[in-house]
């Protein structure tokens, strides 16, 4: 590591006159090998989604699909009669992906969506608003960041059982729909930065402040609550625990839960590894489509993220 | 959006005496209540999600701790039993060295890998599409990536497997050995993190500018000696909240133990969150469940402080 550290090797600095530059070529080995060692892995999930189980063991080393076929997809959305499962190498056990994916799109997409907004509302109280022991309460929302998961997950499985919300969507969701203490942190920092004139100007016309909050601050915030919905919306999707404890129900399982429960069904001693692929694939898919068309605001909102 | 190296402390400068961690802008200058109407308006909902969810729970959280109590029935007040059955009891004993056994080869191979890729990132490649490539594996479910690994490391026809018996080697049991279980739970949590870990490094190396580099050229510091005597000094911020981050996350390993190896072979695995999830749900044991809950809250807590305190995490040696 150390003969790549001197800024003099940095690319900008680089004479120019040099014909082949052995650290710069060392320092991009290791690079690509880095990112073939984050994607490859995917690869082998597609490659081993789209091969049938007989043939995996005979031909684990092929780079191509063994014996190319769609019957492990077909298992993931309950295609497949129990008998047909069983003989491609499945449990047989019923499953079904589509209702998963549509809980975890709900699951996610109501959380967003409400945590997002009321989270925008207090960080809105928090920055271009001023009155007494506004820091100090802010500071408590702050500190809840430490509490780990667990931890209040525990009760809170209890309040959610006592209400008789158990396997609902609403006692899914219900712990996050109010605010998460980064999403008020993320859209406070934005709101500090703002100009105060044009809010200042409304306020001359008499404007009230939650005019000004939905006509002004929020159009001119939709960036960074783009962003905040992106990952808030993301880290949903893979939220496991919480959906563990409170949607075990075939109706209420979010795909994190349902690809769980399809991995302890298989076959024991031989796993259904395409149909575990396919699932795994399918679970994935709506974050890489995701990454795909707003990749580039996702990669940069990583150094904000980190007190995540 | 870039604030990354100012956190948690915005605005102000390092040498700051260190008690000041009150920001700088608001709340200067003004009398009275102010807006405390509009504002109580506005943060009703995030007040109610912060009664219901945070505060309350943690109060009730470390009620039941001092209380038995199986979800049938009401709680029962016991004192300080679970806490004394706890100190008592190998399987909290395993899970906490296991736990720590996770957290150290993570804090190791996550930092030292990610330090690496980030200098290299900023030597050779800046471009947003080598970023986003490594950002990949993050951006997956615990679920996922414990499935992923599941596969290519199978002992019969595992990828992975197929490659090291290539070389020569012996094939190795990555999940169904007692020695493997742990190491390889932490390999997986490496590469969905490391990337990510890699970014956060990657912009604290791009906060330092250039000038430090030329003046410690200009003074005649070799490469090595640059790295480590300005490079490492001047990213201690960033560091400490990577460490801290790390820690804190790896101590809540739950996911890829619950998927793959659900605490075994034997207690390999048993890492404290996977057991306090057993003591609770599959014991309905929930006193007791919470008393250990209660206790990874302090460890985390102390962990926390400790790298604050002691790493200075919250002050930049930058300006």
């Amino acid at each position: 590591m150390t003969i790549l550290t001197s800024p003099r090797n940095a690319g900008r600095r680089r004479p120019l006159s040099r014909p082949f530059n052995w650290r710069r070529a060392i320092a991009l080995t290791l690079l690509t090998l880095a990112i073939a060692v984050s994607i490859l892995p995917f690869y082998w999930v597609l490659r081993t989604a789209l091969s049938s189980n007989g043939s995996l063991a005979a031909n684990s080393a092929n780079l191509l699909p063994a014996d190319f076929n769609l019957g492990a997809f077909k298992r993931v959305f309950g295609l497949q009669s129990a008998s047909e499962a069983i003989a491609e190498g499945g449990s047989g056990a019923s499953i079904n992906f589509w209702q998963y994916l549509w809980n975890s799109l709900l699951f996610s997409g109501i959380t967003t969506a409400c945590a997002v907004f009321f989270s925008s509302m207090a960080a809105y109280a928090f920055s271009r608003l001023r009155w007494k022991g506004r820091d100090a309460v802010f500071s408590l929302f702050l500190a809840t960041m430490l509490v780990p998961p667990i931890f209040t997950a525990l009760p809170n499985f209890l309040l959610i059982k006592n209400l008789g919300l158990l396997n609902s969507m609403l006692g899914l969701v219900l712990p996050y729909l109010f605010m998460t203490p980064f999403a008020i942190f993320f859209m406070r920092q934005f709101f500090l930065n703002m100009s105060r004139e044009v809010e200042e100007a409304a306020m001359l016309d008499g404007a009230k402040h939650w005019r000004i909050f939905f006509q002004i601050i929020m159009p001119n915030a939709a960036a960074p609550i783009a962003t905040l919905a992106l990952l808030t919306f993301m880290g949903q999707w893979n939220e496991y625990f919480w959906p563990l404890l409170v949607g075990t129900s075939e109706e209420s399982r979010v795909l994190t839960v349902g690809l769980g429960v399809f991995k302890s069904q298989s076959p024991q001693g031989a796993p259904d590894w395409s149909g575990l692929m396919a699932a795994t694939l399918v679970s994935a898919t709506p974050v890489l489509i995701l990454f795909a068309i707003f990749g580039k605001r996702i990669v940069n909102s990583i150094g904000f993220n980190g007190t995540k | 959006m870039t604030t990354l190296t100012k956190q948690p402390d915005p605005g102000l400068s390092a040498r700051a005496p260190r008690k000041s961690r009150k920001r700088g802008k608001p709340s200067d200058g003004f009398r009275g209540i102010g807006d405390l109407k509009v504002a109580l308006f506005f943060i009703a909902p995030a007040m109610v999600g912060l009664i219901l969810f945070y505060l309350v729970p943690t109060i009730r959280g470390i009620y039941l701790s001092f209380t038995e109590y199986s979800i049938l029935g009401d709680p029962e007040w016991i004192g300080a039993q679970n806490y004394e059955r706890i100190a008592k009891d190998p399987l909290f004993w395993n899970a906490l060295g296991v736990t720590a056994e996770y957290v150290l080869i993570n804090i190791v191979l996550q930092t030292a890998l990610a330090l690496g890729l980030a200098i290299l990132m900023h030597r050779v490649a800046k471009s947003t599409l080598i970023r986003g490539a490594l950002l990949m594996p993050y951006l997956m479910a615990n679920v996922i990536a414990a499935l992923l690994w599941f596969w290519m490391l199978d002992y019969q026809i595992g990828i992975i497997n197929q490659i090291i018996e290539w070389t020569g080697l012996p094939r190795v049991a990555f999940f169904g050995s007692e020695q493997w279980a742990i190491p390889t739970q932490a390999l997986i949590n490496t590469w969905r993190h490391m990337g990510y870990t890699a970014l956060l490094i990657f912009a604290g190396l791009q906060a330092i500018p250039n000038s430090v580099y030329e003046a410690a050229s200009i003074d005649g510091s070799k490469a090595v000696s640059t790295f480590w005597r300005i490079t490492l000094p001047l990213l201690r911020p960033v560091l400490v909240l990577v460490l801290v981050v790390t820690v804190i996350g790896s101590f809540q390993v739950f996911d890829t133990v619950a998927v793959t190896t659900a605490g075994g072979p034997v207690n390999a695995t048993r890492v404290l969150q996977f057991y306090i999830y057993q003591r609770a749900f599959n014991e309905q044991d929930f006193g007791y469940g919470s008393a250990l809950a209660v206790i990874l809250f302090l460890i985390l807590a102390i962990v926390a402080f400790i790298q604050m305190k002691f790493l200075r995490g919250n002050q930049s040696d930058l300006d």
